[in-house]
């Protein structure tokens, strides 16, 4: 029951975040000095045409009502239509979201095993050569910033690859359904991208909890039953380690899912991330808001199952 | 007992006599700092980077090229590819035809100013807000509080897109920007700090000689932050300047002609192929620079209080002493410009 109701709360709460996001976001681009109409009429438009353009969007009503319209949509699931395209925003989010989840699953992947694996290494292994070389790794993922990495990514490995005809490693994005390795290969570049700067927090992460939790009363305890290092390592130590890790995760993931914008700009990989920056320069304002929106949802879920995940890896979390 | 003036003179002749001296604990910071050879070579290399931004329009004068003059001639072949390093263009030339060594130390003055005005912006908001959160307590605490967790939560990285656009772009900008972001997490350790300071004695006793919120929070509390922020300060400059690259990067930063090195990197996106220098020397000079402010900025964390772990050393055995964690790295805020790109 408590479970439940923990639950329902969490829910409400992220209801209400999403509330106030919206509006958040919906003011911001009403105090715009951006104009669409004269964006979308053309060179020299008669005061006329902007102002048919600004009845057909529905930008002549008063803010208040324009936004009533909004909310009501959006209780339908409608995210409204393209001031550009005229497609509509639901429709370009869905053909955006492949490559994005792509970017963020095997990115994810990637990061967890290479942070997790050197954080648990160079905690249990202090001032070897492998703790060396990660804690090494770590101070130049935290130093790169994302788009240095995905260019010299694409210097160092991508040019020379394909100048020596060698053609897997590919730009730009490809779905799966027509070849796993063809989307592998276009993918592979991305994927390390996001993990060469995501990995370090990881590695810092587990390290730190997993001494912590090294040097508590109940990881003497299995040790004193007679416990293998082992099984006491990674059911006991490991376990109660992941909880910031599997925070972190939430965070992390609830941000790419609404859009890698920089490893998508820079592999021309098209999704979310990169929608957002070229709707944003286009002044579109639905399609901005409309992800802003899902990027905020993507988080405010990501936040309730990670402290779900709480209780279930570590024990002594109590849910309230 | 007192000693007579030939017992003082064999004394004096015998050496100075050792004396003990207090010192205070800026002092012992120094001290250890000094010896951290790590820190003195990133201070030094810091050092050298600021010497190079401040005579940048020497080294235009000497190379008798501007940041932003185009030279058609000498720096473009005529295939339109950039003239490679060499005497008359000591990193190369871009695909204009300008001198990309002198654009990088144009755009270290502008990373380097973004940096430190926007840490300075961020410290004083956010130790401005987090004091009176931790200080004040009940309803302003609460309400500080949840401005801070909702600023630390948003998708950051599209609203900074959003405002940069909303704004229109430019320095000031971007500068806002980044400050905007960057003042929660300052706050936020900042008000744990301060919750923890005000239930000690010494703030008591300030309370029980009439001292005032204000007298209590710059005198009593606000020295006792200085160590904390000063760390977070100096980490938050190399986020700072990430943060610009990236901005200018994306085409919503410093805009050209005038040189950052996130706008530059981003023309050298179109040419790496051609002209490896056009993308690799913006990188490494990013790079240098934002490793040579987190290893001194762990470097002063290391020699504020040497029980705390470092972010990159080898001294974690210290953290098995479990005392006091004043500052560990789980405080830092995630830096702005790293996730979600």
């Amino acid at each position: 029951m408590a479970f439940a109701s923990f639950v329902i709360r969490r829910l409400l709460l992220g209801v209400v975040v999403m509330w106030v996001v919206s509006v958040a976001t919906f003011l911001l681009f009403f105090v715009a000095p951006q104009d669409p109409a004269r964006l979308l009429a053309g060179k020299n438009p008669s005061a006329q045409e902007i102002a048919n353009i600004n009845r057909r969007l529905g930008l002549d009503q008063p803010i208040l009502v324009q936004y009533w319209h909004y909310l009501i949509r959006l209780l339908h699931f409608n995210l409204g239509t393209s001031y550009f395209t005229g497609t509509s925003v639901n429709t370009i989010l869905k053909e955006d979201l492949p490559p994005t989840l792509s970017v963020m699953a095997g990115g994810a992947v990637l990061w967890l095993i290479v942070g997790i694996g050197a954080g648990v290494l160079s905690a249990t292994r202090a001032r070897s050569l492998v703790d060396r070389i990660s804690t090494t790794g770590v101070l130049i993922g935290i130093t790169f910033p994302t788009f240095v990495v995905g260019l010299l990514l694409l210097f160092l490995v991508f040019k020379p690859l394909n100048q020596a005809g060698f053609h897997w490693i590919q730009t730009g994005y490809e779905g799966p359904s027509q070849s796993i390795v063809g989307w592998a290969g276009h993918m592979i570049l991305p994927w390390i991208t996001i993990a060469a700067v995501s990995a370090a927090t990881y590695t810092r992460l587990t390290r730190g909890a997993l001494l912590d939790a090294l040097g508590e009363d109940y990881v003497r305890t299995a040790r004193a039953k007679g416990l293998s290092e082992r099984r006491v390592l990674y059911r006991h130590a490991v376990r109660a380690a992941l909880t910031p890790v599997v925070s972190q995760l939430g965070v992390d993931i609830g941000t790419l899912a609404g859009g890698a914008v920089v490893t998508e700009t820079v592999f021309g990989l098209g999704g979310i991330g990169q929608q957002s920056l070229t709707s944003i320069l286009n002044g579109d304002t639905p399609v901005v808001l409309g992800i802003v929106l899902v990027a905020a949802l993507f988080v405010v879920v990501a936040n309730i199952v990670v402290d779900i995940a709480y209780s279930v890896l570590d024990p002594r979390v109590k849910l309230s | 007992m007192s000693i007579t003036g030939l017992e003082f003179q064999a004394r004096a002749a015998a050496g100075p006599v050792p004396t003990i001296e207090g010192r205070s604990q800026w002092q012992l910071t120094w001290r250890r700092l000094r010896q951290d050879k790590v820190a003195v070579a990133s201070g030094i290399v810091i050092l050298v980077i600021v010497a190079l931004a401040i005579a940048a329009p020497l080294f235009a004068k000497i190379t008798g090229h501007g940041p932003t003059q185009i030279f058609q001639n000498t720096g473009i072949s005529a295939d339109g590819i950039p003239t490679g390093p060499g005497h008359t263009f000591w990193l190369g030339a871009d695909e204009q035809g300008r001198d990309l060594f002198v654009r990088i130390l144009y755009g270290a003055r502008i990373s380097l100013f973004v940096g430190v005005a926007t840490t300075a912006i961020a410290t004083i908001a956010g130790v401005t807000v987090g004091l009176a959160a931790g200080y004040f307590g009940g309803w302003i605490d609460a309400l500080l509080a949840r401005v801070i967790d909702a600023v630390l939560a948003f998708p950051y990285i599209v609203l900074a897109l959003a405002l940069a656009v909303v704004i229109g772009p430019s320095l000031p900008m971007v500068i806002g920007v980044i400050s905007f972001f960057s003042w929660a997490g300052i706050s936020r350790i900042v008000r744990g700090q301060t919750l923890s300071i005000k239930e000690k004695e010494y703030i008591e006793a300030a309370r029980s000689i009439g001292a005032g919120p204000w007298r209590i929070m710059t005198v009593d509390i606000l020295p006792n932050l200085l160590a904390p922020v000063l760390v977070l300060a100096t980490l938050s400059i190399p986020a700072a300047i990430v943060f610009e690259a990236t901005l200018s990067f994306l085409g919503l930063g410093v805009q050209p002609p005038t040189a950052s090195w996130g706008n530059i990197l981003a023309g050298a996106q179109n040419y790496y192929t051609v002209a490896w220098w056009y993308l690799v020397f913006p990188a490494v000079a990013l790079f240098i620079t934002t490793l040579a402010f987190n290893l001194l900025g762990d470097g002063i964390r290391d020699a504020m209080d040497p029980r705390t772990e470092r972010l990159f050393g080898a001294r974690r055995e210290q953290r098995r002493l479990r005392g006091l964690r004043p500052l560990s790295e789980a405080d830092i805020p995630a830096l702005p410009g790293k996730t979600g790109a």
